[in-house]
């Protein structure tokens, strides 16, 4: 757990992700990467799958990466994470590491995590490298131009889950990967979120200390694809996590604790309005589907509670 | 002392003899023995590599991609529909210049589903700017094995070295092979060296970036250019090991080439078959000869022109097809002799690992062979 001032003196003056890099403004990657990686008091090296992350800070010959870095494809970024993590293993135990050990930071979109990226995340949690596979979820694959994910929200309009006269969105319900991650049953899963960087830096810190595989889903923004002013973004990520669509949790070992819990939950109708993903939603004749996304909000933050609570 | 032993169990001696850092497997017939026996050798203390049993080929190339690249020798295996699951990590383990070792089974592609050999594999990812080795027998794929590392990790190459045997043929058949002692492979193939390896913390590099217009044909060409540097190296490299083993290693087997007028090009366990059949028909007085190419990437072009230079025919069998082009081995080919005296054909042969015999051979040298050649002629498949 670390004070923001401590956060910015782990960096000893060398950021890990410089400015220069071409991210939207608003955009809360960056945030989420920073946060991570100034957490971290070891050397890092960081797997990068495709994406804005990627695409923003590497174009060649410039980088904006201070740390050593790797982008091989879209869908394999925990694989690639299991090769260095067996290369460090090997070196250790037969010549020895040039530079001490280092922990190994694998940053994912949701597209690279939930969807294309599942099965080689699946395999590497399964066989226990030591790493940290932190996704930042913005819902949808924004770097193509907001085309629906696995992670998109029902209702969510996304330019191949359009809104129109036959459509409400996105007319499914989006999936568990906080779930997925914990049935892999690794020492450490946890939510965050992009806006609270105290609750997120506590649990880089625990993700680290964990011995093998820990698993961080960070909910961000992305204003393009979620319809949001820039300036807003700690306003719309806070305001998802109060209206417990986005509970902030984690699973030590198997145990559930939450992390936060809103005192005064708002209606998600109150998150959703303050994005156009969602403002067909907000139409007279949309009123049931908004009354089904509540409840299932509900629901899953009971079901949640219960497991917290046991 | 030579040992009677398969050629996925001499690719796989030849493994423990190299004993790289890490080995991500994944199981497909027919190279599974290889990878088998090599866990066999880490289970029993005599291979020293960190094993991935990942859960996928895609993710064994990826693995070994981080592994290759963040400074650890890394070797795999694969086959068939496996590579073709990889091939668009193949691809990048070349632009990366990851100088990673893989065995190939050489197996058919689907469809429909086959596990026998030819050589679609390999060309599926013939562009890929890997390096490709076709071995002819054990032996070889044992000796190809020792050399590979040196070819791929030398500095001017920097890329993925293949070591192609063919399925089955080579892969499950049970040859005497004379294997190296430990400390001789040991020292031939020293240790592993990468500019920048990832682990290098202090010197930290950005890998894998992001190429516009403004930058991608050039990185693509300096790519190029490392698989022609490649020609000298195997040279090198051949030359070297031969001090060890006694036995040749060059981009190319001339055999009986001395007043050819007819030659077959081939490629893998097939030219051991030619070999046969040259032997008798020269000894029944006819001048054939063959040409095997061991080195399929880089292409030995300018030994190939040397090599058929006074050849009156030259007979191409290609161990895969081009639908709607030309075979692959028939391109570079007719590349080659464009604007030379001799006359070019070519067949198709062996798909899905029908056998050649070298009554077979002894047929296609007479000519008037079909373009597809062993080709059932049967109604049923219209």
């Amino acid at each position: 757990m670390s004070r923001l001032k401590t956060l910015v003196q782990n960096q000893n003056g060398v950021q890990p992700l410089r400015g220069g890099h071409s991210l939207c403004q608003g955009c809360g990657v960056p945030v989420v990467v920073r946060t991570v990686l100034s957490t971290i008091q070891k050397p890092v090296v960081v797997v990068n799958a495709t994406g804005c992350l990627e695409v923003a800070t590497t174009r060649f010959p410039t980088t904006a990466w201070n740390v050593p870095w790797i982008h091989v494809a879209f869908e394999n970024a925990a694989a690639v994470a299991s090769g260095i993590e067996s290369a460090q293993r090997a070196l250790a135990r037969r010549h020895g590491l040039p530079d001490g050990e280092v922990e190994i930071v694998v940053f994912a979109g949701d597209g690279g995590t939930y969807d294309i990226g599942m099965q080689a995340l699946s395999g590497a949690l399964e066989r226990g490298h030591n790493f940290l596979f932190v996704c930042y979820d913005n819902e949808a694959y924004m770097n193509t131009g907001v085309q629906r994910s696995g992670a998109t929200p029902f209702g969510a309009n996304t330019t191949t889950s359009p809104a129109g006269r036959e459509s409400f969105g996105k007319a499914q319900k989006r999936k568990d990967m906080t779930a997925i991650a914990i049935g892999h049953h690794v020492p450490y899963v946890a939510q965050a979120v992009a806006s609270q960087w105290y609750d997120l830096s506590r649990k880089v810190s625990a993700a680290v200390a964990a011995e093998g595989p820990a698993f961080l889903n960070v909910l961000t923004d992305c204003p393009v694809g979620w319809g949001h002013e820039p300036r807003l973004m700690p306003k719309v990520l806070n305001a998802a996590v109060d209206c417990l669509f986005w509970p902030l949790y984690e699973v030590v070992d198997g145990q559930y604790a939450l992390s936060y819990e809103p005192e005064h939950p708002i209606r998600v109708a109150d998150w959703l309005t303050l994005q156009t993903r969602f403002a067909h939603l907000l139409q007279p004749d949309q009123a049931p589907v908004l009354e089904r996304i509540q409840a299932q909000v509900e629901a899953d933050w009971d079901d949640l509670y219960r497991r917290c609570a046991a | 002392m030579k040992e009677l032993l398969t050629g996925g169990e001499a690719v796989a001696h030849g493994m423990r003899q190299v004993d790289p850092d890490v080995m991500p497997v994944y199981p497909i017939t027919p190279q599974t023995p290889i990878i088998q026996g090599f866990a066999k050798f880490v289970a029993d203390g005599r291979a020293h590599a960190e094993l991935i049993n990942v859960e996928s080929e895609h993710s064994a190339m990826s693995a070994a991609i981080g592994s290759a690249l963040a400074g650890a020798r890394t070797m795999t295996a694969t086959s068939s529909q496996g590579l073709a699951l990889m091939a668009e990590v193949v691809y990048i383990a070349a632009s990366m210049r990851a100088p990673i070792v893989m065995a190939l089974g050489n197996r058919a592609l689907s469809g429909p589903i086959n596990i026998h050999c030819d050589h679609s594999d390999s060309m599926l990812i013939r562009d890929s700017g890997v390096i490709q080795l076709f071995a002819e027998n054990a032996q070889e794929a044992y000796d190809f094995t020792i050399a590979a590392p040196r070819i791929a990790e030398h500095p001017d190459v920097l890329l993925p070295v293949l070591v192609c045997l063919d399925g089955f043929t080579i892969t499950h058949a049970s040859e005497p092979v004379e294997l190296l002692a430990d400390e001789q492979v040991r020292r031939f193939v020293g240790e592993y060296q990468v500019p920048q390896p990832l682990l290098n913390v202090s010197a930290p590099a950005t890998h894998g970036p992001f190429a516009m217009p403004d930058n991608y044909f050039e990185l693509r060409r300096a790519q190029a250019s490392a698989l022609d540097a490649a020609h000298d190296v195997i040279a090198l490299v051949g030359h070297e090991l031969k001090f060890l083993t006694g036995r040749p290693m060059a981009a190319i087997e001339p055999y009986r080439l001395d007043d050819a007028d007819r030659v077959i090009v081939a490629l893998g366990s097939t030219a051991g078959t030619v070999k046969d059949a040259v032997d008798e028909l020269r000894a029944e007085g006819e001048h054939v000869g063959l040409l095997r190419i061991c080195s399929f990437r880089p292409f030995p072009a300018v030994e190939v022109a040397a090599a058929l230079a006074d050849v009156t025919t030259v007979i191409v069998l290609d161990r895969a097809d081009s639908p709607g082009g030309t075979p692959p081995l028939h391109a570079e080919l007719a590349a080659v002799l464009f604007g030379s005296d001799s006359t070019l054909r070519g067949h198709v042969y062996g798909l899905g690992g029908r056998d050649i015999h070298p009554s077979d051979v002894r047929d296609i040298f007479a000519g008037g062979q079909p373009a597809y050649f062993g080709l059932r002629g049967d109604e049923c498949l219209v």
